[in-house]
């Protein structure tokens, strides 16, 4: 097996903790692309290993003023293009009547960009992941944590970085192929 | 933070006496009036968010349970600060003058508008507002001794009956204070307008303190980044509760265009009030709406402070836009009393204010939420 064809090092631990303290220690030594997989949610692990904010406040905002300007354009295009109507004398542009479907139409917008945003910046749907072709992976729904150190990251080295997953009081060491 | 009340106070009051010789008596009282109405806001938007946070539960009402208990606690001695509109009223009220009987609009309104059944209505309130305070605050400081959980189904019980009775006395009273001051005009939404402004206040106010306390030991050890980040959040919401009010009123009256309803705003845009009612709109909304938006503002302290202090800022000058273009129609005007009564008021507040927080523990010790509320942790 060579390295090209390797997804990266999977350390499988007991506890949470233990994931915690390894994912720690890997950033520590300089690894960048690692991923921790466990079958609860684990608070810290998020801020030990994704150091980097999303993209998805961006997202939500050009969202919301995609919809705010759909709101507005539709109205003002209906009103004041299409069918202008004299309606009690006010000018055809009544902006201040066209605020609250602008508005709502905003909110409608952010959050949709919000919920597919954070779908896609999560990189779903995913059919194929290679950490599954670890038997034991399966086990990441049950009671065990895993920690994978990938091969993209240029520290990676599949021996040293075994060992070194092993020091880190690791159950098992699995290579992960691609 | 205790120098600073005084010297707000003696400095306030030094200045209004000075404002006082030049501008007289007439502004004076429509002076008090706003000043009065604003920082009543901040005490009685404290007594409703210390009600909501009983109810709701949740960590932001613990942490800041205290300084609103302060606050709720200064009402007995805001009450005697409400004389000097007792006593102004015929600067105040148009309908308290002679000439108000032969007016066709306001004799019709002699039955509710007459000083007699107006200074009833406002001992009333005073009497109400006070002992909800004195009730809440009493339990919950004998719940700090005794932790008895009856106490808490106490507390619960007057705060769900309170808060009804906080929503039509305050829409009454901001009736009688603020809106009677054109008789010839009514707004329906008034008091939920207030009662939303009140809220901001009290958690612009609330932030502020919160802020002060978390600078020195012990609450640098409590307050944390997610306690602030979630009073931020609170404070968006009210921010945008206050705008959605105040935009509704003005959007029903717009779309109407009924001779009887649209004084109340040509007299603040055909003339100079335009440029405090552009002020209003930006400073009062935009700015710090474009702001909060930002998660990381939320959660830096100081930042917040700047917008919340920024925020009673703002506050102080839409209750002076709502009460002094009804003296004033033909355009802007300021007096030093406009200024110097809010500091007058403020430093009186904000003192004893401090000596009710001073005497008690910062945090409801027995709480059965304060454990959840000292790890608060990321949602």
């Amino acid at each position: 097996m060579t390295s090209n064809a390797l997804h990266g090092v999977m350390a499988e631990f007991d506890t949470g903790q233990a994931l915690v303290d390894a994912a720690r220690r890997a950033v520590a030594q300089g690894f960048t692309k690692l991923e921790a997989y466990s079958p609860v949610p684990i608070e810290e692990l998020n801020d030990i290993i994704h150091k980097k904010r999303t993209n998805l406040p961006r997202v939500v905002l050009a969202g919301g003023l995609t919809g705010m300007a759909t709101g507005f354009g539709l109205q003002y295009w209906a009103s004041v293009i299409e069918y202008p109507m004299n309606i009690g004398g006010r000018p055809q542009a009544s902006w201040t009547t066209f605020i609250i479907p602008s508005y709502e139409l905003t909110i409608l917008f952010a959050s949709i960009a919000a919920a597919l945003g954070m779908i896609v910046l999560s990189g779903l749907p995913q059919p194929y992941h290679p950490v599954f072709n670890v038997e034991r992976f399966s086990m990441a729904s049950s009671d065990k944590f895993f920690l994978v150190l990938e091969s993209a990251d240029p520290k990676f080295d599949q021996p040293v970085t075994s060992e070194f997953l092993r020091s880190l009081g690791a159950k098992g060491v699995y290579d992960v192929e691609e | 933070m205790k120098q600073f009340g005084l010297i707000a106070a003696v400095l306030g009051v030094a200045l209004t006496v000075a404002g006082f010789m030049i501008s007289g008596l007439d502004r004076f009282f429509q002076a008090y009036l706003v000043a009065y109405t604003f920082w009543m806001g901040v005490v009685l938007g404290s007594l409703a968010l210390l009600m909501v946070q009983h109810l709701s539960g949740g960590v932001w009402g613990i942490v800041l349970r205290r300084p609103l208990e302060a606050a709720v606690r200064t009402l007995p001695f805001m009450a005697v600060l409400f004389l000097p509109i007792a006593l102004g009223m015929h600067s105040i009220y148009e309908w308290t003058h002679e000439t108000a009987a032969t007016d066709p609009i306001i004799s019709q309104k002699a039955l509710y508008l007459n000083t007699p059944f107006f200074l009833g209505r406002q001992v009333f309130y005073f009497v109400v507002w006070s002992t909800m305070g004195y009730l809440l605050t009493k339990w919950s400081a004998e719940h700090d001794r005794t932790g008895d959980p009856a106490l808490l189904d106490k507390i619960a019980r007057v705060s769900g009956g309170g808060l009804v009775v906080y929503f039509l006395t305050v829409t009454f009273a901001m009736v009688d204070w603020t809106l009677s001051v054109n008789p010839h005009w009514y707004s329906t939404i008034w008091g939920l307008l207030y009662i939303g402004g009140q809220g901001l206040s009290a958690f612009a106010f609330g932030i502020c303190v919160l802020v002060m306390l978390s600078q020195t030991a012990p609450m640098n050890r409590v307050l944390t980044t997610h306690h602030f980040h979630d009073l931020g959040k609170f404070l968006f919401a009210f921010l945008m509760l206050w705008a959605y009010l105040s935009f509704s009123q003005f959007l029903i009256i717009w779309s109407a265009n009924l001779p009887e309803e649209i004084p109340h705003y040509l007299t603040r845009w055909d003339n100079s009030w335009k440029y405090l009612s552009i002020f209003i709109i930006v400073g009062h909304f935009i700015v710090p709406y474009s702001l909060l938006l930002s998660r990381d503002l939320k959660k830096n302290p100081g930042r917040l402070r700047v917008i919340a202090t920024w925020i009673i800022f703002a506050r102080l000058a839409d209750y002076y836009w709502h009460v002094a273009p009804e003296f004033h129609n033909d355009g802007f005007s300021f007096s030093l009393l406009d200024i110097a009564l809010p500091i007058a008021l403020g430093g009186i507040f904000i003192s004893l204010f401090l000596s009710q927080l001073r005497g008690r523990a910062l945090l409801p010790i027995n709480d059965p939420g304060l454990e959840k509320a000292l790890t608060h942790h990321v949602h």
